[in-house]
């Protein structure tokens, strides 16, 4: 909302420079978002920032009001004209100007009453009207076509108002300032942009923030009149009012100005609705903008003899109500809106007229020859007026206010001054009496506050007086009995809920917020400490991150919207339509892209590489996130945790030694950040076996088993999904685990083992088995012969290839013998050693190489 | 024989001298004193010699062997102090090549941050607890004293998914009523717990607004917790946070779910107060909004307003690191831009 200073020194005396009070409002919560000024310097106050203003300063001495007295013809050229102009001094001053709106006045000899304009002298500083940039220039004498001249009568953009520089600015002068009176003293302005939470709906008006002002500063407000003259016949007999919603539409008023002319508005008024961002448009439509950006009551004008001629003659009868089955309305915007239930209208007998507190109809709206007008000004229920805004996607500064919530009580008060400056404004005379229809008056907010609820929730210890007479500056009725004060809210607001807990916690708001925040003593809680415990869940994963640092790996966090088709890229075989079955999907997503919620981290990490892949080809990535599973009957989705991991590229990273060849990871990369990770996490009781991820390379992947639980896959990503991710370069190795599953097995107590006192003694075995031997069970059959003494069996060796057969490997294993309380002798080991041999060769169909 | 020992030995000796590299020294070794050594061999004669003549011999073999070991010794001794000598001196490197590039691990930025949080609140006692991204309406909203259609919702443009009454968490403030509902026994306990979570807004993304962000909530509930509470506790936060210096100012804001209503600035750390682009010259920074719980909202999370009393804030991980770091972008978090990371 732009808040001009001068209208809002209207109704309060302001005493503090303007950056002080921009503070003082920001930090009682209207916040000032920012201060722009015309004309006037910026000022600098001890303590309070805010950005440097590049605006143009109009120079006291040197721009100035002027009064032109005669408009002369150029003597050599048509397009210029001599202004001669009275600024205050001795003798006129002539300046030359091609403003096209003076050549009416050319040779019209002297001006009575004399036209008045800003004027520049020589010397001053304005903007640069012929620039396209924001140019300053400094006025210089000059001759013009032979003419000399050295000052200037100003355009608007020319001393940094608007971006106007059709003519010159010329205005109207009804205070019968003097000529030569610095201009910043009668256009000099400073305009405050002030942001409104919802539950400052009161003070969305110059009047509202003048309020909040005189809180502050401890001074009264000084209202606008709301009298006015009425010398026509009686409305009573002219028009009629029937609210049949009441909840929707509390109250409904009405007045008539009859034989009035439409025109263009006052100066001052065209004056103020600019600087508030409006563009004038007429007399009429003008006041009803000047009372909502005043007093915050939006009101609506009616062609009061179009409204008769629909109801042919007769007088009309304003209904309000809910629309009928199938009714539409063209509404000023040029849209033919099909009516919902819940949108509340002003109709007449012959149909829709308006959508009430929202927007009018076409067919009665204010012209240039409307000569009767029926204002009105009513109230609406603030939740319905939204719905209707966010469903007809309408939006309106009428809307805007009645969505935020606008008092009852405002609607006579806007009736009564607006169709009075109506009057002022195109003349005509206003019906005697006001159609006030008012079915559901708001009931009156009084609450009993105790000084000790302020003390316990603000922290302070306030006076009873401090408390009663910052509520009585905000217009609080407040009756002190004791250390209760009852107090009650004033009419023009609505946000002091009636329930005695919560109204209080309102009232303390208003008492701290004015008495300032910073104020308030800073304490550390003294309450009782709540007893202390552990997120264990979230201890563990934290713990998971740091091991997976710890092997190199770079944490990622994505997006957790996709697509069910984006997801269905990461089965290679998926062919037709895509089922959306179990996903979370959006009713508004904002991209097509982003319209479910993901069920893999392997869409986000993928994703993620092919993304890097251009320039960064070496990736080792993790992410811990959650995927999301719907549930049956329209249940809250689940929303398991999940570790995935993605290694592709080179194995080491490369530099200039050259001295490791260039190897991609493979699996067993994967798998050592895989058997990492779980060491790490001290979990055991894992088992591998093949995996049957349909995202994954069939040969080259593994099911990771914990505990007999299946925890999740990993290995190479199968070629026909690599290759729709355009990651052909070097295979891509992903994982993804469940882990909360896996974190369950995370082994707080685990043993640290002693270290041995004894001797190891070191044996090789190498030996050949058929391919599809694995590993896993070699391992098992020589652990399980070697018994006690055998403490670990570690493979040094996979061979194929000549000389071994075709169809067979060689593994070769170190094997430690050690036996807790003894050294081994030869003979022991040796004892083992064979046992382990046969075993192999009995059980694996091994063959042992010499 | 002796004669020829004579002979060998000072051959020896004359050869030792002028050996100055260990190979060398290694084949003089050999030749002289190993197991086939011209004064091994000598020695080793000794036999062959008349009786009368071998002990004389042989005394002075082992003399000679004993000098030339010493001998020896001294000259490895002095070869090796003057190849140490010569490495030391002409075994430079260019140290300033790149070292071998290792395989560096990473948290992303928003961890690191969370963790910073969650690290300076459990100091103050404040424990994580997570609730669920997927809300509904309720919880989201009417729970936390925002109702059907009440224009505050304006303030969170919502995504909906395509069950009614099912959205996304629009901020982790439903976290608020499971807590209290979860850790409250009925309205029996104090509570002192930070909400982190992924929150969504259907609101454009754009370098300075995301659809998805953290947030980190923070609620405390007890008999006795005041407004100066909340004051002195953020502030303390925050000069824990943003250094010891750290000036924080709080403004009169609005929320449905707290009664009064703040927003927290802390003075700009980059500045220090004088202005400059990133708090767009004013000075200071939006760290949080806050406020005292409203009595609506204890109500509903189990507690009777009249006895219990709390305050809840909330701050944005990302924007922290945004404004220390001078990220100029927000779409880089998500992005996942291993260029970004690697800078963290």
């Amino acid at each position: 909302m732009q808040v001009p200073v001068s209208w809002l020194r209207e109704f309060v005396e302001i005493d503090i420079p303007v950056e002080l009070l921009a503070e003082r409002l920001t930090l009682a919560g209207l916040e000032v978002a920012s201060i722009s000024y015309i004309g006037v310097p910026q000022g600098f106050v001890e303590g309070v920032r805010w950005p440097i203003s590049n605006h143009l300063v109009w120079d006291r001495e040197k721009i100035l009001l002027g009064a032109i007295r005669e408009v002369k013809p150029h003597p050599d050229a048509d397009r210029l004209v001599i202004a001669v102009v009275d600024y205050g001094g001795a003798a006129p001053e002539q300046t030359v100007t091609g403003a096209p709106n003076l050549f009416e006045y050319k040779g019209k000899g002297p001006l009575d009453p004399p036209l008045w304009s800003p004027f520049a002298m020589e010397g001053a500083e304005v903007w640069d009207g012929h620039s396209e940039e924001p140019k300053r220039m400094v006025l210089k004498e000059k001759k013009l076509r032979g003419v000399p001249n050295r000052c200037m009568v100003c355009s608007e953009k020319e001393l940094g108002i608007s971006e106007e520089h059709e003519g010159i600015m010329l205005m109207e002068n009804p205070r019968g300032i003097a000529p030569g009176t610095p201009l910043q003293d009668v256009l000099g302005d400073v305009i405050l942009e002030i942001e409104l939470t919802p539950n400052m709906a009161r003070n969305y008006s110059i009047l509202g923030v003048a309020r909040e002002v005189a809180a502050l500063l401890g001074k009264p407000v000084k209202p606008p009149s709301f009298d006015y003259l009425a010398e026509g016949g009686p409305i009573i007999g002219q028009a009629a009012i029937e609210i049949r919603e009441p909840e929707l539409n509390p109250r409904f008023t009405l007045a008539l100005l009859r034989d009035t002319e439409v025109r263009p508005s006052p100066q001052w008024m065209q004056w103020r609705l600019t600087l508030c961002g409006q563009r004038p448009i007429n007399n009429i439509v003008d006041v009803t903008n000047y009372i909502t950006f005043e007093i915050g009551q939006p009101l609506h004008a009616f062609d009061y003899d179009k409204l008769k001629a629909r109801v042919s003659g007769k007088m009309p009868k304003i209904i309000t109500r809910l629309p009928d089955p199938g009714e539409k309305l063209d509404t000023l915007d040029e849209v033919t809106r099909e009516l919902q239930e819940h949108n509340i209208l002003v109709c007449d007998e012959a149909g829709v007229l308006s959508m009430g507190g929202i927007i009018g109809g076409a067919e009665t709206e204010i012209s240039d020859t409307t000569t009767n007008v029926l204002l009105e000004a009513a109230n609406w229920n603030f939740i319905n007026i939204r719905r209707t805004m966010q469903s007809q996607k309408v939006n309106t500064d009428a809307g805007v206010r009645f969505s935020r919530g606008v008092h009852p009580s405002q609607a006579l008060l806007g009736v009564q001054r607006g169709i009075e400056l109506m009057r002022q404004t195109g003349g005509g005379q206003i019906a005697q009496g006001i159609i006030d229809e008012y079915p559901l008056p708001a009931p009156t907010v009084t609450i009993d506050l105790n000084m000790s609820e302020v003390e316990r929730i603000s922290g302070m210890v306030f006076t009873t007086q401090q408390v009663a007479d910052i509520l009585t500056n905000l217009q609080f009725t407040v009756v002190v009995a004791g250390d209760v004060l009852h107090v009650t809210a004033p009419d023009f607001r609505m946000d002091i809920n009636s329930d005695s807990q919560v109204g209080q916690a309102d009232l303390i708001e208003e008492i701290t917020r004015i008495y300032g925040y910073d104020l308030i003593p800073d304490t550390i809680i003294a309450d009782a400490m709540p007893s202390q415990w552990t997120n264990v869940a979230l201890e563990r994963e934290e713990r998971a991150r740091d091991i997976l640092v710890a092997l190199g790996l770079r944490e990622n966090i994505s997006y957790r919207l996709t697509t069910p088709e984006r997801e269905a890229q990461l089965n290679p075989h998926h062919t037709g339509a895509v089922s959306h079955e179990g996903y979370i999907e959006l009713a508004n997503p904002l991209a097509a892209d982003k319209s479910a919620l993901r069920h893999t981290l392997l869409i986000s990490l993928l994703e993620n590489a092919r993304g890097n892949i251009r320039y960064t080809p070496r990736q080792q990535v993790f992410e811990v996130g959650n995927v999301y599973r719907g549930r049956e009957n329209g249940a809250l989705p689940d929303e398991p945790r999940r570790l995935g991991l993605l290694i592709t590229g080179p194995r080491r990273v490369d530099t200039w030694t050259h001295d490791e060849p260039g190897d991609n990871v493979d699996f067993y990369d994967l798998k050592g950040i895989v058997e990492g990770l779980l060491g790490g996490l001290k979990i055991s009781g894992v088992t591998y076996s093949r995996s049957s991820h349909p995202s994954l390379h069939p040969g080259r992947s593994a099911l990771l088993n914990v505990g007999g639980k299946e925890i999740g896959s990993f290995g190479e990503l199968h070629p026909l999904v690599a290759t729709g991710f355009e990651l052909t370069a070097a295979p891509v190795f992903v994982a993804e685990f469940d882990l909360d599953a896996l974190l369950d097995f995370v082994d707080e107590l685990y043993t640290a083992q002693p270290l041995p006192v004894t001797p190891p003694v070191y044996q090789d075995i190498a030996l050949v088995v058929n391919n599809e031997t694995s590993a896993a069970e070699v391992v098992a059959v020589i652990m399980k012969a070697g018994g006690n003494m055998l403490k670990m069996a570690r493979l040094f060796d996979l061979y194929t290839g000549d000389p071994i057969p075709a169809g067979q490997k060689s593994l070769a294993y170190n094997l430690v013998y050690q036996a807790d309380d003894r050294t081994l002798t030869d003979k022991e080991v040796a004892k083992v050693h064979r046992k382990i041999m046969q075993a192999v060769e009995r059980e694996l169909d091994a063959k042992v190489r010499a | 024989m002796l004669e020829q020992l004579e002979t060998i030995y000072k051959e020896a000796q004359g050869t030792l001298v002028a050996i100055l590299d260990s190979e060398a020294l290694h084949q003089w070794e050999i030749q002289y004193l190993g197991k086939k050594g011209e004064v091994t061999l000598l020695l080793r004669s000794t036999g062959q010699l008349p009786a009368e003549e071998r002990a004389g011999f042989g005394k002075r073999a082992n003399e000679i062997k004993n000098l030339l070991t010493e001998a020896h010794a001294n000259q490895e001794q002095l070869i090796h102090d003057q190849e140490l000598a010569r490495d030391l001196e002409e075994g430079q490197i260019d140290v300033t090549l790149p070292g071998r590039a290792q395989s560096v691990g990473g948290l992303h930025p928003s961890t690191q941050t969370l963790r910073q949080l969650y690290d300076i609140w459990a100091e103050m006692g404040f424990q994580v607890y997570r609730s669920r991204d997927v809300e509904d309406d309720e919880t989201n909203f009417t729970l936390l004293n925002i109702p059907p259609h009440h224009p505050a919702r304006d303030m969170w443009d919502t995504f909906h998914t395509t069950t009614p009454g099912m959205i996304l968490r629009t901020h982790t403030s439903p976290g608020q009523i499971h807590a209290m509902r979860d850790l409250g026994e009925n309205g029996t306990q104090p509570i002192r717990v930070i909400l982190p979570g992924m929150c969504y807004r259907y609101e454009q993304v754009t370098a300075r607004s995301e659809m998805q962000f953290h947030q980190l909530e923070g609620l405390a509930i007890g008999r006795n917790i005041h407004m100066s509470d909340l004051k002195g506790t953020v502030t303390a936060f925050a000069r824990r946070m943003f250094g010891a210096e750290a000036a924080v100012r709080f403004r009169a804001s609005y929320f449905p779910f707290t009664e009064p209503s703040m927003e927290i600035d802390v003075e700009c750390f980059l500045c220090g107060g004088e202005g400059c682009r990133v708090c767009k010259y004013a000075g200071w920074l939006e760290i949080a909004g806050a406020g005292m719980v409203n009595p609506i909202v204890l109500r509903n999370g189990g507690y009777d307003p009249a006895e219990w009393s709390g305050f809840a804030f909330g701050m944005g991980p990302e924007r922290m690191t945004m404004l220390k770091h001078g990220i100029t972008d927000i779409r880089y978090f998500w992005g996942n831009d291993l260029r970004f990371l690697e800078q963290f």
